[in-house]
């Protein structure tokens, strides 16, 4: 279970709150119109701002204080997902080992992934030789390397048009349903969280609801989402 | 949450910047033999400044209309005139003065076209030949920094201009933006002439014509007496500081909105053009021509001390580039991580020199060390701080970038220290690096400054046996030396700026 326990972030002066859990698996939809604090919580929650109040749980364990890179969390970036001077097998590699020391089975392991998301093949190449769709899988190949319980999208394939998100977001569902991942989603489009979460997160006046059933939410939208679809 | 070992060593660093430069200011000051200035001291302090001031406005006022030239023509040959306009900047002062001796001295052409002409001959030694050469150096210099604003001006606002029908683009488009780079382009080149020091040496001297750098040197080197050193050495570097100063006030305002496309400037050439680009051309290049005519013969016939000389010097200057490079890249990672300070640490050098930290550490060391014994080692690390703030700045816009596009996703990675450096830093950096270490090589492997003040007769380098050999009038060895300077500098530059452009992926 992540659990936010009076959890407050500042960024630049501004604050949001949140005081809620979810439980592990779920697929939240963090919903709400720019600059409510959307992606403020989102950072807050990978590690890149330290919270100035409150806690952040997973299982029980608070993680507010560990760096980014030793939460039980992975994100995927709105871009720069990947290093455009490396090979997508050295980017991928990179999520198994800083180093970039890999043994064998650490190479197997990215050509297995690679292989997965339709991109066989594909790891000696740089990401500028590849399709935005493409990019697209191989950022969720780094991410699904590094393995961490919960992952966090702001905002995802956002620059690709409609169809190719839709493809995209499907794979993110099925891999997180293979692995038991629980997805925290950053969204400004309604349409996202009715097809991709199964609860929404109103987030709005740098106040983080608790999030409630997508379809509940939407049978019977709460005065702030009312404001926001219009 | 920048990587802590960075920001250790950038503040060791800045600290060790600090110490050395306002240290030895204050040993200087300390030491300075009385307040009581000679009246040569004045006229040294006087000269210094006019020499300075009259540079600066005839470098600028003919820069230009050669920049609004170049930005508003295309022509064959055109990338090669702005490339040849980077040279000065690498061309040893003393190679550059001897060709511009060549041409100007009292056998040079010029004299004897005016001789021909029934006119009377000049000579350049004094004031107008120490502008003369700095003029050479820094009208390339402020050319270039000015087509920067030139083309800097979004062409969308000379269409603007066109759409309204305005009488003139120069007034309402082009006269704000030189209102704006013009101060700090006058300032940089201001600080540049007020510590060059083999121009003064080389065509200076005398009550007439002697700078505080100049004064420095003959203080030390043949009066022997370092408290009066010190007092002109406090002097200069109280000018610098406050130029300095100046100038980072005026750099502050640089940004000028950006255009769509940066390709054309919107007006066309004007028949003008065609002479004054022609001019400048031949004002440049002849110099380098008349140290190649000069040097070629005597070339195969150098003694073998001017080999080992250079082979000290081309040493001497990749590790001052090495330790220059390595430097500026951590306190330019830690600039972007939003460490403060750092950045002041780094420009600081320019408040000096390199003769007055040369003076100042002579001072400070007298009694424990031999001054030859550390001629050399000083040298090195001189000219590694006075390239600092020169690959600093040409590092810090690519380094941000860098920080801005890519540290979340390395933070993500737990991708820190070394493995940072290998896989990220030094593969993103490795243009402006190669360029800031060929830069700072270049810059080096031409300096004739603190060197001149140590160095004892087996210790040259290849500028002072340059300097010495023509010192000694044997111009032709001197001109087949200061030819293996220039290519060596060159040499040096081409090889790092293309490694790194090699390295870069």
């Amino acid at each position: 279970m992540l659990h936010l326990d009076h959890l407050r972030l500042t960024q630049d002066g501004f604050s949001v709150t949140a005081d809620w859990s979810l439980a592990a698996g779920s697929r939240l939809a963090l919903l709400g119109p720019s600059g409510a604090g959307k992606s403020t919580l989102l950072m807050g929650l990978a590690g890149f701002t330290a919270p100035s109040g409150g806690r952040v749980l997973w299982q029980g364990r608070d993680f507010a204080a560990l760096p980014p890179a030793q939460r039980p969390v992975s994100i995927l970036f709105q871009d720069q997902n990947l290093f455009p001077h490396l090979t997508l097998a050295q980017n991928l590699g990179l999520a198994i080992h800083p180093r970039l020391r890999l043994s064998a089975g650490d190479l197997a392991w990215v050509d297995a992934v690679l292989e997965r998301l339709g991109l066989a093949g594909y790891g000696p190449r740089k990401p500028a030789t590849l399709s935005g769709g493409q990019l697209g899988r191989a950022a969720l190949g780094r991410v699904l390397l590094q393995a961490r319980p919960i992952l966090l999208l702001d905002e995802p394939f956002a620059a690709l048009g409609p169809a190719l998100k839709a493809d995209l977001l499907g794979l993110v569902n099925d891999l997180a349903a293979e692995a038991g991942t629980t997805v925290v989603l950053v969204t400004h489009d309604p349409l996202d969280a009715r097809r991709f979460a199964d609860v929404v997160g109103l987030v709005h006046d740098g106040i983080a609801d608790a999030p409630v059933a997508t379809e509940a939410i939407f049978a019977n939208p709460p005065p702030a989402l009312r404001a926001y679809l219009g | 949450m920048a990587n802590r070992s960075v920001q250790i060593s950038a503040w060791a660093l800045s600290g060790g910047i600090v110490v050395l430069v306002l240290g030895t200011a204050l040993a200087l000051a300390v030491q300075a033999k009385g307040i009581g200035l000679h009246p040569a001291d004045w006229a040294a302090l006087r000269f210094t400044l006019i020499q300075a001031a009259l540079s600066t406005l005839l470098s600028v006022l003919l820069a230009m209309p050669v920049a609004r030239a170049l930005a508003r023509c295309t022509f064959w040959g055109k990338r090669a005139l702005i490339v040849l306009m980077g040279a000065p900047f690498l061309l040893p002062v003393i190679v550059a003065v001897l060709g511009l001796l060549s041409l100007y001295g009292r056998n040079g052409i010029f004299n004897h076209t005016l001789q021909a002409l029934g006119l009377p001959t000049v000579t350049i030694y004094g004031l107008h030949g120490v502008v003369l050469a700095h003029v050479f150096f820094n009208l390339p210099l402020a050319t270039r920094m000015l087509l920067n604003g030139w083309h800097a001006i979004p062409a969308e606002r000379f269409r603007l201009a066109q759409t309204l029908g305005l009488p003139s683009t120069f007034r309402h488009v082009e006269l704000p933006m030189l209102a704006t780079v013009l101060p700090g382009i006058a300032l940089s080149i201001f600080l540049v002439c007020l510590t060059s020091f083999v121009v003064a040496l080389t065509l200076g001297g005398g009550p007439a014509a002697t700078t505080l750098e100049l004064a420095i040197y003959q203080a030390l080197r043949f009066d022997f007496d370092p408290g009066h050193a010190a007092l002109l050495a406090a002097m200069q570097f109280a000018i610098c500081a406050v130029a300095v100063s100046m100038t980072a006030r005026f750099t502050l305002t640089e940004g000028l909105g950006l255009g769509l496309d940066r390709a054309s400037v919107g007006h066309k050439a004007h028949w003008v053009d065609v002479p004054v680009l022609g001019l400048v051309s031949l004002f440049l290049i002849l110099p380098l021509v008349a140290v190649i005519i000069d040097g070629t013969p005597a070339l195969l016939h150098l003694p073998a001390l001017v080999w080992q000389a250079a082979l000290r010097s081309a040493v001497m200057a990749l590790v001052a580039a090495g330790l220059s490079v390595t430097a500026a890249l951590i306190l330019v990672q830690a600039k972007v991580a939003g460490a403060p300070l750092v950045e002041g640490a780094a420009m600081l050098p320019l408040a000096t020199s390199g003769l007055v930290l040369g003076t100042g550490l002579f001072v400070l060391t007298r009694g424990f060390v031999r001054p030859e014994a550390m001629a050399l080692p000083v040298t090195v690390m001189v000219n590694a701080l006075m390239a600092l703030p020169f690959v600093f700045r040409l590092l810090l816009p690519q380094a941000r970038d860098l920080h801005r596009n890519y540290d979340l996703l390395a933070q993500t990675l737990g991708l820190c220290g070394w493995a940072r450096m290998r896989w990220l830093t030094l593969p993103r950096l490795a243009r402006p690096l190669g360029l800031g270490a060929g830069l700072a090589a270049a810059l080096s492997m031409g300096d004739l400054g603190v060197v001149a003040l140590f160095a004892g007769q087996d210790q040259a380098t290849l500028p002072l046996v340059v300097q010495r050999l023509s010192g000694a009038y044997r111009m032709d060895q001197a001109a087949a030396a200061a030819l293996v300077l220039v290519l060596c500098s060159f040499a040096l530059f081409a090889l790092c700026d293309i490694g790194g452009r090699r390295a870069a992926p």
